[in-house]
C-alpha cells in the first residue's frame, strides 16, 4: 500500500487509483479526456497533496536561497510573490524544479516534487546548515490545484469572502494568505487558477465545497496532458541530474545577473556553451496518425538525432505532441520511430496550448 | 465491474469474438481491457485480405496512457475492418462489444473458435488477475 493524501478516501469512491512515486493517487475519475477538456473550458481540481511543502526560516534565509537555487529570489521584491526555479548540483544538473514563495523576509516556502522528496530534503538540509536556516517539511498541509477559465469565480463561490483577495490577484505567481489558506495564482496546466495550500484536516471539506460549486475532480492523467500542452517540463522526464537547465529549455529560469551571485552549479553552467552546441530542446507535432511517447527516437535521413523526453496525445489539438531533445546541430525534416514505423513530425515552439487556445500550427 | 457477455468467446489476451451467421467471427477487445487502457486516441487496424496466424499481432490500440497490441484469436483471413474507429477511437471505450468492434476474420478452422474461453472462464481469469 502506498502513501495516502488526506483526500484518499474522497477519491477512492470514484477514481481509478494508481501508484505515483510511492503514493496512491487518482489517475482519472472516469475519463481522462473529459477531465482535460473540463479544465481547458471550465474548471477542474487536482489533489496535489503528494507534493512536498518545505518551510525555511531564519535570519539568513534570503542569503541561503540566493545560493541554493538558479533563479534569483531578489526578483521577488515583496512578500506575496512566487518564483519558478531549478535547484542544481555542482555540475549544473537539475536536482529538482520547484516554486519559491516569499512569505516574510525571514520565511520562505518551497514546493518540490513528490518523487524527489528524500533527496531534495537531504540536499536542502545539507546546504542550509552553514546558513543557520531551519528546514521544516509541512506534511501537516494538503494542496489542491483549481485550474481553468472559471477557476476564480468558482473558487470564490465555493469558499466565499475569505478568498476575495485571491480572486483579485492580478498577476500570475502571486499569492495571499487568507486565514489558514495559502492561495497562489500558480498551476501546471496553462490555464488561470490557484494552488491552495491548507491544513490537511480541512482538505476534504474544501474539496467538497469546490465540487458543489461545479469544480470537477481531475486526475494525474489529465494533469500530465495539460502540462504537456502547456509546454511545461516534467522533472525526471524532460530534465534530471544529467541535464542542465540550458539543455532543457529552462535557460529563462537561470539568473546569471548579478554576476556577483554565487549559486550552486553556476560555474558549470558558465563553462557550458550557451546556445545550440550541445542540445536543443524543442516541441514536436506528429503530422501522421499515431501517438508519440517518451523515449521514442528522432531521426533525420535515417540517422538518430534525438529523443522524445515527454510525448503524448493532445486532446485540445487532436493529435500527438512531444517535448524532445535534439543534438545541437540537427536540422529537419525529422521522423520519429513509432513502434518501427517512421512517422513525420514538425518542430514547433511550445507552448502548444495556452488559455484554451492552440498556439501552434499543426498543418504540414 | 466489467461486463462479460455470455454469448461471446474470449482470449487470455482480452480479445472477444462473436460467431456470425456466415461462419466469420467479429473481433474486438473486452470491456475489461478498455477499462485498463483508458481513453482511446488511436486505433490501427490490419488491411482486409491479410492472412493471420493465431496469436499474431493484428492491430494496435493507443490510449492516452499506452500503446497495446491486439492479437488474432484464431488463424484466418481479415475480411473487414471497422473504418469508423479511425475517426472515433472512443467507440472502443463506449461500446467495446458493439460499435467498437475492430475486425471480422474468416477462421481457417471453425473448431478453433470452440476451443477459446467462454464468458465464465474469461471472467475467472480477470478475477484472478485482480488478486
Amino acid at each position: 500500500m502506498g502513501k495516502r493524501t488526506p483526500l484518499f478516501e474522497t477519491h477512492a469512491a470514484g477514481a481509478k487509483m494508481v501508484d505515483f512515486g510511492g503514493w496512491d493517487m487518482p489517475l482519472h475519475y472516469g475519463s481522462q479526456l473529459e477531465e482535460h477538456h473540463q479544465v481547458r473550458r471550465d474548471a477542474g481540481m487536482f489533489d496535489v497533496s503528494h507534493m512536498t511543502i518545505v518551510d525555511l526560516r531564519g535570519e539568513r534565509v534570503q542569503d541561503f536561497l540566493r545560493y541554493l537555487v538558479a533563479n534569483n529570489i531578489d526578483k521577488l521584491k515583496l512578500p506575496g510573490g512566487a518564483l519558478y526555479t531549478c535547484m542544481l548540483n555542482e555540475r549544473g544538473g537539475v536536482i529538482d524544479d520547484l516554486i519559491v514563495y516569499f512569505v516574510e523576509p525571514r520565511w520562505y516556502r518551497l514546493v518540490v516534487n513528490a518523487a524527489t522528496r528524500d533527496k531534495d530534503l537531504a540536499w536542502i538540509n545539507q546546504q542550509a546548515e552553514p546558513f543557520g536556516v531551519e528546514v521544516r517539511e509541512r506534511d501537516d498541509l494538503a494542496m489542491i490545484a483549481v485550474q481553468g477559465p472559471r477557476a476564480r469565480e468558482k473558487t470564490h463561490a465555493a469558499l466565499g469572502e475569505i478568498v476575495r483577495a485571491a480572486t483579485a490577484l492580478q498577476k500570475p505567481f502571486t499569492f495571499i494568505v487568507a486565514g489558514e489558506l495559502f492561495i497562489a495564482r500558480t498551476g501546471y496546466t496553462g490555464e488561470d487558477g490557484f494552488e491552495i495550500i491548507l491544513p490537511a484536516k480541512q482538505a476534504a471539506s474544501v474539496w467538497q465545497k469546490l465540487a458543489a460549486a461545479g469544480v470537477a475532480p481531475a486526475g494525474l492523467g489529465a494533469r500530465d496532458t495539460l502540462r504537456l500542452e502547456a509546454g511545461m517540463n516534467l522533472y525526471g522526464a524532460d530534465m534530471d541530474e544529467a541535464t542542465t537547465p540550458l539543455e532543457s529549455w529552462l535557460a529563462w529560469t537561470v539568473a546569471f545577473e548579478p554576476a556577483s551571485r554565487d549559486f550552486i552549479g553556476r560555474a558549470a553552467l558558465e563553462a557550458q556553451p550557451q546556445q545550440g552546441l550541445t542540445a536543443q530542446f524543442v516541441g514536436l507535432v506528429l503530422l501522421d496518425k499515431g501517438v508519440l511517447r517518451n523515449h521514442q527516437v528522432i531521426l533525420h535521413d535515417g540517422d538518430e538525432v534525438g529523443e522524445i523526453t515527454s510525448g503524448g496525445f493532445s486532446p485540445t489539438l487532436g493529435r500527438a505532441i512531444a517535448l524532445a531533445r535534439l543534438c545541437g546541430e540537427a536540422q529537419g525534416p525529422f521522423q520519429v520511430d513509432v513502434r518501427g514505423k517512421m512517422l513525420n513530425v514538425k518542430v514547433v515552439k511550445p507552448p502548444f496550448v495556452r488559455n484554451g487556445k492552440a498556439c501552434v500550427d499543426v498543418t504540414a | 465491474m466489467s461486463k462479460t457477455p455470455a454469448e461471446l468467446k474470449y482470449t487470455k489476451s482480452h480479445e472477444w469474438l462473436r460467431r456470425e451467421a456466415d461462419g466469420s467471427v467479429t473481433v474486438g477487445i473486452t470491456d475489461h481491457a478498455q477499462d485498463l487502457l483508458g481513453d482511446m486516441v488511436f486505433v490501427e487496424l490490419p488491411e482486409p485480405g491479410r492472412a493471420l496466424k493465431a496469436g499474431q499481432e493484428c492491430a494496435v490500440v493507443e490510449s492516452v496512457k499506452a500503446a497495446s497490441d491486439v492479437y488474432s484469436p484464431v488463424a484466418g483471413e481479415v475480411i473487414a475492418v471497422n473504418e469508423t474507429l479511425s475517426d472515433s477511437p472512443e467507440l472502443v471505450n463506449k461500446a467495446p462489444y458493439g460499435e467498437g468492434w475492430m475486425m471480422r476474420i474468416k477462421p481457417a478452422h471453425a473448431a478453433d473458435v470452440d476451443a477459446l474461453f467462454d464468458a465464465d472462464a474469461y471472467q475467472a481469469q480477470i478475477d484472478s488477475e485482480a488478486h
